[in-house]
C-alpha cells in the first residue's frame, strides 16, 4: 500500500536526468527562481536491520492461545511469499483476486491446516510454513518477509489458523482488515473479499452472519500487495460489533 | 410512490442547479501546503520546488518558490516570519521509506521581494528506512491554547508520528521523543477547535488520475498526543477516521487537507484534488468551506450555480420582489363535491404571467411566504468578470428568466435593478458557515468601505449590516425545489 511515491518520485527523477526543470516547474505550478539547494538528508544513527522474527512475533507453542482483549487473533500459520509480478495496487479487482488466489493456491483442500516448519509447494516454488504469534494486534506480513530473507514487495500470502470452541456459537461475523486485499474462509466455505487498494483498517469488511461449530474451525486467509506495506487484521465480532473472545486458538 | 416522488425531486434539483466550479487560472499542483497569506496575497506550496500563488483566492496561477525540492509541503505564519516545512523525499519504496522532515523561514513569501530569502532548511524528524515510518508528508499546527509547535508526519509505511517543533527556531525540541498517532494513512495535519484535537490524515489511493481514491478522513483526541478516535470509537492507531470529504461531482481523490479560519463562523479548508476531468484530469488545488457537524469537521459545497430560492434562516421566509401578488386561478373545491372527476395537474405560474405587472425600474425586495412564484425565484451564476475571493467566484443575483439584479445600495439596503450592468454593487460573495447556512454579501457597498452582509433586520425586512454569526438573521440558505 504505497501509493503516492513511487510515480511521484520517478516523476521528479525524469525530470532531474532530462533537465527539463522548467517544464516540470510549469506543470507542477511553479516557477522558475531560486535554484535548489543541496537536501540535507540526516544519517540515521542507528537501523534496526537484523532480520529476526523476535521483535514483532513470538513461536506459537502448542498451548491454546486466547484472543488478545479487543478479540483480535494473533496466532497464525504463515506461508513463506509466492512472489508475484505487482507493479501497482489499483488492480486488485474482485476477478483478479479471486483468478490469482485461487490459482495460486497451496491446497484445494481447505481444511488442511500444515505444519510448523512444514514445506509446501506452489508452482515450482517450494515454501516453508511459520507458526507465529504476533506480538501486536495485527499481523504485519512486510516484517515476517523480511525477517525471512523473502521479498516483501509484490507478495500473495497464505495462512490459516484454527479456532477452538467449546460451544456452538451463531450469528458471528469475521471481520478483517488487510492491506492491499484478500480473502477470508470459514471450515472451507469462502467467507469475505476485501477487494480494491485498501488500507488495514480494523473492521473494514465482515462476512455476513456465520456460525462457528463446536470443536475446530479452520480459517484460512490470503493477502496480496505490490509494494509498501502488507498487514492483515481479523476477529470474530458479534451482532453489535462487539468482538467475541470466548474461543481459543491453535495451529494444528 | 415514495421512490417517484424522490426521483422527480432529484430531476428537478439537477435541472435546476448548475456546475460546481473549481479553481480558475492554472491551479496545477499536488500536495498543496495549508494556504497563507502574505501582503494581501495567497500562497500554496505543493511537490516539486514551487507553488501557486492567488491575489484574491480565486484565480491561481504559479509563481510560488519554496527549494528544496522533495514532497508535501507545510507553511504557517508565526509572529512576523513563515515557516515552511516540506519532506526531503516522496517516500515509499523508492526512497527506501528514508526520509527526512526540514523547516526553513521566510520573512515573506513574494518572491520579488527584497526580503525574499530562506533560511537554511533544518531537519527536524527522519526515518532510517527500516523502522516503521517513512518522515515524508509534514503537517504543522500552533496549538492556541499553548503556543506550542506540534509536527505530524509519515505515510502508509507504518505510524504518523507527532513530534514537537521550537516556535521560535523552528528546530525540533530538545530531547523531544516522536509519539505514534495514527497508522494507514499519510499527509496529516492537525488543527484545534473547542478543547478538541483533530487529526486530519488522508485514506486511499495516490496519483492514479481519475482512479485514484484518495479521500480525507478525521479523529479527534482531548489531547495533543492522542488518542485520536474516530466517530465509532476506533483508533486511528487502528485505521479509524470519519470522513471529511471524498471524491463528488467530477473530481477525484481529495488529499492533504488544509484549514484556514477567516472569521468567526467562516472556515475554509484547502486541498488539492488527484483529478479534475474538468481539467484534462489533472491535480488541482481545491478550496472549500469546511463545516462543524456535530463537532466533526465536515467540507462543505462550493456554491452551486443555479436557480433558488434565497431563505432567510431567521423564519424561513424567502427574499422576493415588492411587487403585487398575483393570484393563481383559484383550485379549492367545495365540500361534498364530486370525487371522482378526473384529476389534472395544476400549472405553475410563470414568469410570463406576471412580469407584466411589475415596474420595468428599480423594485425593492423583501422577505415572504416562499410560494414558488416568479417573483421569489433567483438565478445565481458566478460574475462574468472572473473576480472572487478565497474559494468562489463573485456572483450575479437575477430573478429567474430576466437580468433584473440583485444590488447593494449606498444607504446600505438592497434593491434589484432592471439589468445587470457588472458593476460591483451588483456583485456578490457567497460563502457557506461552518453550521451549512449561507452568508451573502456585496462586494462593495457604494460610498461605503465597510464589510456588509445580506441581513433579515425584519422577518420581512432585508437590509445590508454587519455579519454576525451568532444570529440568525445572518444567515440564508439556498433551496433548489
Amino acid at each position: 500500500m504505497n501509493r503516492k511515491h513511487t510515480f511521484l518520485l520517478l516523476a521528479m527523477a525524469i525530470c532531474v536526468l532530462l533537465g527539463v526543470q522548467a517544464s516540470a516547474v510549469t506543470a507542477l505550478g511553479q516557477a522558475p527562481g531560486q535554484g535548489q539547494k543541496p537536501i540535507q538528508v540526516i544519517t540515521p544513527i542507528q537501523s534496526d536491520t537484523t532480520r529476526t522474527l523476535s521483535t514483532l512475533f513470538s513461536p506459537a507453542t502448542s498451548e491454546k492461545k486466547a484472543p488478545d482483549s479487543k478479540g483480535f487473533i494473533q496466532r497464525w500459520l504463515v506461508l513463506e511469499p509466492i512472489k508475484k509480478d505487482i507493479a501497482r495496487n489499483n488492480i486488485f479487482t474482485d476477478n483478479y483476486l479471486r483468478n490469482t488466489i485461487y490459482s495460486n493456491n497451496f491446497s484445494t483442500d481447505f481444511l488442511i491446516v500444515p505444519k510448523d516448519g512444514a514445506k509446501t509447494k506452489v508452482g515450482d516454488r517450494e515454501l516453508k510454513w511459520y507458526a507465529l504469534d504476533s506480538k501486536i494486534f495485527n499481523f504485519k506480513l512486510y516484517r515476517f518477509a523480511y525477517a525471512v530473507n523473502k521479498p516483501q514487495n509484490g507478495v500473495l500470502f497464505w495462512l490459516v489458523t484454527v479456532i477452538n470452541c467449546e460451544e456452538e456459537i451463531k450469528n458471528l461475523r469475521l471481520s478483517a482488515g488487510c492491506n492491499s486485499a484478500g480473502m477470508f474462509w470459514l471450515n472451507g466455505k469462502e467467507v469475505l473479499m476485501l477487494s480494491g487498494d485498501r488500507d488495514m483498517v480494523v473492521d473494514n469488511c465482515t462476512s455476513s452472519r456465520l456460525t462457528l461449530n463446536k470443536g475446530k474451525n479452520i480459517i484460512r486467509g490470503a493477502v496480496i500487495n505490490g509494494p509498501g506495506m502488507i498487514d492483515f487484521c481479523v476477529r470474530f465480532i458479534d451482532e453489535k460489533g462487539l468482538p467475541i473472545k470466548n474461543y481459543t486458538i491453535s495451529c494444528e | 410512490m415514495k421512490m417517484k416522488t424522490a426521483g422527480a425531486t432529484t430531476l428537478l434539483s439537477l435541472l435546476l442547479t448548475g456546475t460546481l466550479m473549481a479553481q480558475v487560472g492554472r491551479p496545477f499542483i499536488h500536495d498543496p501546503s495549508t494556504i497563507v497569506e502574505c501582503d494581501g496575497k495567497y500562497y500554496t506550496f505543493g511537490t516539486g520546488s514551487g507553488g501557486l500563488i492567488s491575489s484574491d483566492g480565486w484565480t491561481w496561477n504559479s509563481g510560488a518558490v519554496r527549494p528544496g525540492g522533495g514532497a508535501a509541503p507545510d507553511a504557517i505564519k508565526i509572529g512576523d516570519r513563515y515557516l515552511v516545512v516540506y519532506g526531503a523525499t516522496g517516500g515509499g519504496s523508492a526512497s527506501g521509506h528514508k526520509g527526512s522532515i526540514l523547516t526553513m523561514w521566510n520573512k515573506t513569501l513574494d518572491p520579488n521581494s527584497p526580503d525574499f530569502k530562506y533560511t537554511e532548511p533544518i531537519v527536524v524528524a527522519s526515518s532510517d528506512g527500516y523502522e516503521d515510518c517513512d518522515a515524508i508528508d509534514p503537517g504543522i499546527m500552533l496549538d492556541p491554547t499553548t503556543g506550542r509547535l506540534w509536527l505530524t508526519y509519515g505515510t502508509y509505511f507504518g505510524f504518523i508520528r507527532l513530534a514537537e517543533l521550537d516556535p521560535k527556531t523552528g528546530k525540533r525540541v530538545e530531547g523531544n521523543k516522536a509519539v505514534d498517532v495514527a497508522i494507514v494513512c499519510e499527509a496529516t495535519d492537525l488543527i484545534y477547535r473547542d478543547g478538541w484535537y483533530y487529526l486530519l490524515a488522508t485514506h486511499g489511493t495516490c496519483c492514479d488520475g481519475a482512479n485514484s481514491t484518495y479521500n480525507i478522513v478525521v479523529g479527534r483526541s482531548r489531547s495533543i498526543t492522542g488518542p485520536y478516535l474516530d466517530n465509532t470509537g476506533r483508533c486511528m492507531l487502528e485505521g479509524g477516521g470519519k470522513m471529511v470529504v471524498a471524491s463528488g461531482g467530477r473530481v477525484t481523490g481529495p488529499g492533504h487537507f488544509g484549514r484556514m479560519i477567516l472569521e468567526d463562523g467562516v472556515e475554509k479548508m484547502s486541498c488539492h484534488y488527484e483529478a479534475d476531468l474538468d481539467q484534462g484530469g489533472r491535480s488541482v488545488l481545491a478550496i472549500r468551506p469546511l463545516l462543524w457537524k456535530n463537532e466533526w469537521p465536515v467540507a462543505g459545497d462550493n456554491f452551486k450555480e443555479g436557480t433558488y430560492e434565497i431563505e432567510s434562516e431567521r423564519r424561513g421566509y424567502a427574499l422576493e420582489l415588492v411587487v403585487d401578488f398575483v393570484r393563481m386561478p383559484r383550485t379549492m373545491r367545495g365540500f361534498g363535491q364530486n370525487t371522482n372527476e378526473p384529476i389534472k395537474p395544476v400549472p405553475s405560474q410563470e414568469l410570463s404571467d406576471v412580469i407584466h405587472t411589475w415596474p420595468t425600474g428599480n423594485i425593492n425586495v423583501r422577505i415572504g411566504d416562499y410560494m414558488f412564484r416568479p417573483h421569489q425565484k433567483w438565478t445565481i451564476t458566478a460574475a462574468p468578470d472572473s473576480s472572487g475571493y478565497l474559494g468562489g467566484p463573485y456572483y450575479k443575483i437575477v430573478i429567474a428568466g430576466t437580468d433584473r439584479a440583485l444590488a447593494a445600495t449606498a444607504d446600505a439596503e438592497v434593491v434589484t435593478v432592471p439589468a445587470f450592468t457588472g458593476a460591483p454593487e451588483q456583485l456578490w460573495r457567497i460563502d457557506q458557515l461552518t453550521d451549512g447556512t449561507y452568508r451573502i454579501m456585496p462586494k462593495v457597498v457604494p460610498g461605503s468601505n465597510k464589510k456588509l452582509a445580506l441581513i433579515s433586520i425584519g422577518d420581512s425586512t432585508p437590509t445590508l449590516a454587519e455579519f454576525d454569526m451568532n444570529s440568525d438573521n445572518s444567515k440564508w440558505n439556498f433551496k433548489a425545489h
